[in-house]
């Protein structure tokens, strides 16, 4: 009898020190990212990011001794291909943390699926709905939506607008700022008079900004990451309509500037600072993070960094800064995020706690306008 | 007073002005839905090529579409507009007519059902290697004349400069394509072998040609679509699908093979979700035109213009 419970005694011992021999001796991240599709400006550039700083820090020798593994997956925006992905990725390959997805629809698609998986997931997605309610394994790095709405709303008080028109785009991150807009804007003393949705693949909008023009608004808001966020701002012009426009932080990249061309002047927007990274003072607190990001972005991959990218990177080095933390335990290093305090990423300065879960004040917005095809800070002359 | 999400006064009596609208954006509602109808029908034309020399529908017109505008805007970047857009039009009919020899040429008596999962399975992979080509970034071509703010102003009712290029460039290619099929011996060729292709082999026509001729041709005017209408709408390697629906929907509309009964489908489908955007919520704009499709499948399954006779005749 003696015999048999030393024998089970020794099976056991065997099997648990076992155990951390089998764990890989490299940490699994993982990134379900929308690198094709109608939402590849934001994944394309968020993959990229990643892949850069994955080496970079490999060539450090890794994190605690440890290389880091990159797998990373394509949904091309599909909140289903999302969720099948985050299954895969907790299941199967047991990644210690997701970065991703890249729109809002697909991080409310799997929220649950990590929250069930015990797996930190860092979205790059903007929506509030991500992070409020809080979850407990989820965070966010880009700004809150309502931030940016604030924002937008407290210039057009100074611009003595009150009545508008909104359009969005039927995804989630239209949805969610729409949603915003119509919670916020009786606090603000803003009216809506006009409010549509238009399908993301859409062509033309001209129907749409003449229903604004009938209904005389005094300003547009468009809330959309899609080409059609330049398609608005071109048909509005055309049909003669030369009311303020407002786009979403959406707008964050010099390609839409680009594909509407002159209707893109002084269009207003709320964006981080990555954009106008070059005309920060030196004093400036995210100034060195800016400027290092956007030039090895630049050298390497020869295009301009966007704010989107930007987002993958903060990601990226708050799950590092945890871990050089806390250690490579999961419960652990979720915990030295939820705790993180004044860490400079392109999006602002995060400071995480157990309600907020995206760690970043309206300050980390900077309305920014559109002049002669560039990014510049919005001054405020009125009008 | 609401209705839908506009707000009107019901004290005025007349029921267009009741949703706070007068004769200036009734008529912007229209230009809206011929900017619109346009682009479908131009997308449509090269369907109904296709389906009137070989009797299928091409699924990966839409990608011919797309192919047009990204050769375009890269070209543009070397020559002067018009070549660009010649040279893209070239491109896009040799890559029409290699994709025929390769791949529908040598199929012996093919169904109807196989050639749909081949065209699909093609436009699919046209897609994959464009973004392989291309990246995933929008691009679009300069306006023909003016910038992407100039209008011309017709009284209040202002229209892109861009859309008259469109209304005038598939007018004349429709004039051109129907005066082709009508009085050319190649254009009765082509569609002696789409009404009989043995009886047309029998008569000395090389059948085979004929079929890489109409591949080549419709990838030809798919091409000058995307190359007027990319200023509107952008081209993105995935742009051509969303067109390619709208583009069936109005062929079928029409009337399979009858470019000219595109045109005015192509009209009625835009101007109808035009003015639908004007009374309804926008969201509802492509719940209408799916069902207009239903209902004309239902009631007129051989299209509004088309002829129940001739339909009844062919395979599909």
């Amino acid at each position: 009898m003696k015999a048999v419970r030393f024998l089970v005694a020794v099976l056991v011992l065997v099997a648990l020190s076992s155990a951390p021999a089998f764990a890989a001796d490299t940490i699994k991240v993982g990134a379900i990212l929308a690198v094709t599709g109608p939402a590849s400006f934001l994944g394309a550039p968020e993959a990229k990011t990643l892949e850069m700083l994955v080496e970079e820090q490999n060539k450090k020798g890794g994190i605690k001794g440890k290389k880091i593994e990159l797998i990373i997956k394509d949904t091309a925006a599909s909140p289903e291909k999302a969720f099948s992905f985050a299954k895969q990725l907790i299941d199967e390959e047991k990644v210690f943390a997701i970065i991703g997805p890249s729109t809002s629809g697909e991080t409310m698609k799997i929220k649950n699926v990590a929250e069930e998986g015990k797996t930190i997931l860092l979205s790059c997605a903007a929506a509030e709905v991500i992070v409020n309610p809080v979850a407990k394994y989820v965070f966010k790095t880009p700004q809150k939506d309502s931030h940016a709405i604030i924002r937008i709303f407290e210039q057009m008080k100074k611009m003595n607008i009150s009545k508008i028109g909104v359009l969005s785009s039927n995804t989630g991150f239209g949805n969610a700022g729409k949603a915003q807009i119509e919670k916020l804007s009786p606090e603000h003393g803003i009216t809506i008079l006009v409010n549509e949705v238009y399908d993301k693949a859409a062509s033309d909008l001209t129907a749409e900004v003449t229903k604004l023009k009938a209904a005389n608004a005094q300003a547009i808001v468009n809330w959309s990451i899609e080409p059609a966020q330049s398609i608005v701002i071109k048909n509005a012009r055309q049909i003669g309509l030369k009311i303020p426009i407002f786009q979403s932080h959406g707008f964050g990249n010099i390609k839409y500037v680009e594909a509407a061309g002159e209707a893109a002047e002084g269009v207003i927007f709320p964006a981080g600072r990555l954009l106008i990274a070059d005309t920060l003072t030196k004093s400036h607190p995210q100034k060195s993070v800016l400027s290092k990001y956007k030039k090895d972005y630049e050298t390497k991959f020869k295009e301009d960094a966007s704010t989107f990218g930007g987002h993958a990177y903060d990601a990226f080095i708050i799950l590092m800064n945890a871990i050089e933390k806390a250690g490579t335990d999961k419960e652990a290093v979720r915990g030295a995020i939820e705790n993180m305090k004044g860490v400079v990423g392109t999006g602002g300065v995060f400071n995480f706690s157990a309600e907020d879960h995206n760690g970043l004040d309206i300050n980390a917005f900077e309305m920014l306008t559109v002049k002669n095809g560039k990014f510049v800070v919005l001054t405020d002359t009125k009008k | 007073m609401q209705f839908g999400s506009i707000r009107y006064n019901t004290d005025t009596p007349e029921l267009l002005f009741r949703y706070g609208m007068n004769w200036e954006f009734f008529f912007q509602y229209i230009i809206a839905g011929i900017t619109y109808g346009t682009i479908y029908a131009v997308v449509a034309i090269g369907f109904n090529i296709i389906y009137n020399a070989t009797g299928i529908i091409n699924f990966a017109q839409g990608e011919f579409v797309m192919i047009g505008g990204m050769t375009a805007v890269t070209f543009s970047h070397f020559m002067p507009l018009p070549f660009a857009i010649a040279s893209a039009v070239l491109v896009t009919m040799i890559t029409g007519g290699v994709i025929e020899i390769l791949f529908i040429r040598w199929l012996y008596k093919p169904s109807v059902i196989r050639m749909i999962i081949i065209t699909i399975g093609l436009s699919i992979l046209i897609r994959e290697m464009s973004m392989h080509i291309w990246g995933e970034s929008v691009r679009a071509l300069p306006y023909f004349t003016g910038t992407s703010v100039s209008s011309i102003n017709l009284g209040g009712v202002y229209i892109s400069p861009q859309v008259v290029w469109v209304v005038g460039i598939s007018a004349i290619a429709v004039v051109c394509l129907n005066f082709f099929f009508s009085y050319t011996l190649l254009g009765r060729q082509m569609r002696a072998c789409s009404a009989n292709r043995d009886a047309a082999r029998l008569c000395g026509i090389n059948a085979g040609n004929m079929v890489t001729l109409s591949f080549m041709l419709s990838a030809a005017i798919g091409a000058l679509a995307g190359c007027v209408v990319s200023p509107i709408t952008y081209v993105q390697y995935d742009s051509g699908t969303p067109l390619a629906i709208k583009g069936f929907t109005v062929a079928i509309l029409g009337g399979l093979g009858n470019s000219m009964a595109a045109v005015g489908a192509g009209m009625i489908l835009g101007v109808l979700e035009s003015f639908s955007i004007w009374i309804m919520p926008a969201a509802y704009k492509d719940a209408i035109s799916i069902t207009i499709l239903l209902l004309i499948l239902f009631l007129r399954p051989s299209g509004i213009f088309g002829s129940a006779e001739v339909s009844r005749l062919k395979e599909f």
